[in-house]
């Protein structure tokens, strides 16, 4: 198959064993997980509990130190499966490249590998950059966009490379209420349209039930719970039932 | 502060694996070559104008009381050359480009734009640190000449202003001549070149080990700087062993 042309349902991740530990401290405690083709799979849990640590390992960026990944039944760290299948990340910040525009930074796979003439580049640069209702942005540095813009190119930035494989980290994070419905939906649309496989990192619990095809409830370092929004719903662990039921309560002074 | 070392020498090897990507990074090592050039073309000249005329009222009353003024030229000449000029502008490009560079890098490290170049299967080597090395190995040899030029003329100004020296223009770089020979002026662009490798490699190399936010880019900074001197102040001497050896 063309690396270029995506899998027509994504990819799927077979997680076993994983372990990390970062300055000391285990970081991942054995981590056994599945992500089907094409699904939305949300890994949900409290800050620090080792949510981007365990999506850095879906991507290569980590090694662990036990355990494997398979992706597509190759195991991650094998020859050219990073290359074989197309993945792309989202970061909390966009990680956009300051010293680029917008339209730059969103065209840097295609420039930096020379897949496409400048003019080429340009066109799907402007499609990516509309897909996500930035199309006048190009021009802008990195700096002149608010955070919902950053996340927006940063997801115009990942689809550039026609990816199978689609990891979000905390894209809701410090977006206003309606800036999280909009990135949310773009999300869910992208993963129906486009048929990838979308793993989406959030303490967000909107976010989560709202387009998640499963979700997996991690705390400490380890998933406690895993299936669908309504079975996750239902899950009996303690901790859990406090994560997901917690709210405001303001006490009156009397 | 050699604990890295190791890092250093392996980001040198794959910096220089990726040399064959120069010209898909020409852009990009014209941009950097710019950046240093307005950095430091000034203060450059300055300093070197200072350090020759300085070197002259050191050494001229001294020369001129024994009657060996006319070596005045000479003497200006080979220490710009061969050890001012060089050392001197690696400093200044140490504090003034290389605390750039680790300051850049690391920012882009802590930021996850490293990481987001990762993710792009582009080579943080090859994107980042091949064209800042490149054009710091260009610049730094072509700064140095500069200040050579620029250092002797600083010496010629004050040897013939100044009434305890009064030696000519013209006696001066006829001394001049006589002494220094185009290897010297070699000698010292070698030097250059290697000292150039070495703020590079260190400013890259801790910009990309950078962590823990701002405090963290600070320390970076600070540590790019200081092992750059230390370096290069220690291959000095040697680098001057070995040049003499070849002499």
């Amino acid at each position: 198959m063309n690396p270029a042309v995506p899998h027509p349902d994504g990819v799927s991740i077979r997680v076993r064993g994983l372990r990390k530990t970062l300055g000391g401290q285990e970081v991942l405690k054995g981590i056994d997980f599945d992500v089907r083709r094409g699904e939305i799979f949300v890994i949900m849990g409290p800050s620090g509990c080792g949510k981007t640590v365990l999506l850095k390992h879906l991507i290569g960026l980590l090694t662990p130190d036990a355990g494997e990944i398979w992706i597509e039944g190759e195991p991650i760290h094998s020859d050219g499966v990073l290359d074989r299948h197309r993945m792309a990340m989202v970061f909390q910040s966009g990680a956009l490249l300051n010293s680029l525009t917008v339209g730059e930074n969103v065209g840097l796979y295609l420039s930096e590998h020379r897949l496409k003439p400048p003019e080429e580049i340009a066109r799907v640069v402007a499609e990516k950059l509309a897909l996500v209702g930035l199309q006048d942005a190009a021009d802008k540095m990195p700096g002149e966009l608010s955070g919902g813009m950053k996340k927006r190119a940063s997801i115009a930035r990942a689809l550039v490379s026609e990816p199978q494989l689609i990891l979000y980290d905390e894209p809701t994070s410090e977006l206003d209420p309606l800036m999280a419905v909009t990135v949310g939906e773009e999300i869910l649309n992208l993963n129906r349209r486009m048929k990838v496989t979308s793993v989406v990192v959030t303490h967000d619990r909107d976010l989560a039930f709202g387009i998640g095809d499963r979700i997996a409830l991690m705390s400490d370092g380890r998933i406690l719970a895993l299936g669908t929004p309504a079975e996750v719903r239902q899950t009996p662990h303690p901790l859990l039932r406090e994560f997901l039921t917690a709210s405001f309560q303001f006490q009156p002074a009397a | 502060m050699f604990d890295n070392l190791g890092q250093m020498l392996m980001l040198l090897w794959r910096t220089l694996r990726e040399l064959g990507a120069t010209w898909h990074q020409r852009r990009k090592v014209a941009e950097q070559l710019f950046e240093i050039g307005n950095a430091s073309l000034l203060m450059a000249c300055i300093l070197s104008l200072f350090i020759g005329g300085v070197l002259a009222l050191q050494t001229g009353p001294t020369l001129a009381e024994r009657g060996l003024v006319s070596f005045l030229g000479q003497i200006v000449g080979l220490s710009m050359c061969r050890e001012l000029a060089p050392v001197m502008m690696a400093v200044l490009i140490a504090g003034r480009i290389g605390s750039a560079m680790a300051a850049e890098i690391g920012s882009m490290t802590v930021y996850q734009e490293i990481d987001a170049l990762k993710t792009m299967n582009i080579s943080p080597v090859r994107y980042l640190v091949l064209p800042r090395l490149i054009a710091i190995s260009v610049a730094l040899p072509i700064l140095v000449l500069f200040s050579v030029l620029v250092g002797w003329t600083g010496g010629a100004l004050v040897a013939s202003a100044n009434y305890q020296i009064a030696l000519s223009m013209e006696a001066y770089f006829n001394s001049l001549r006589s002494g220094v020979g185009l290897m010297d002026l070699l000698n010292g662009l070698a030097k250059s070149f290697v000292f150039a490798l070495v703020i590079g490699i260190v400013s890259c190399q801790q910009g990309l080990s950078t962590i823990g936010g701002p405090r963290g880019i600070g320390r970076s900074v600070t540590k790019a700087v200081v092992n750059s001197i230390i370096l290069i102040l220690i291959l000095d001497y040697f680098l001057t062993r070995v040049l003499m050896h070849l002499d």
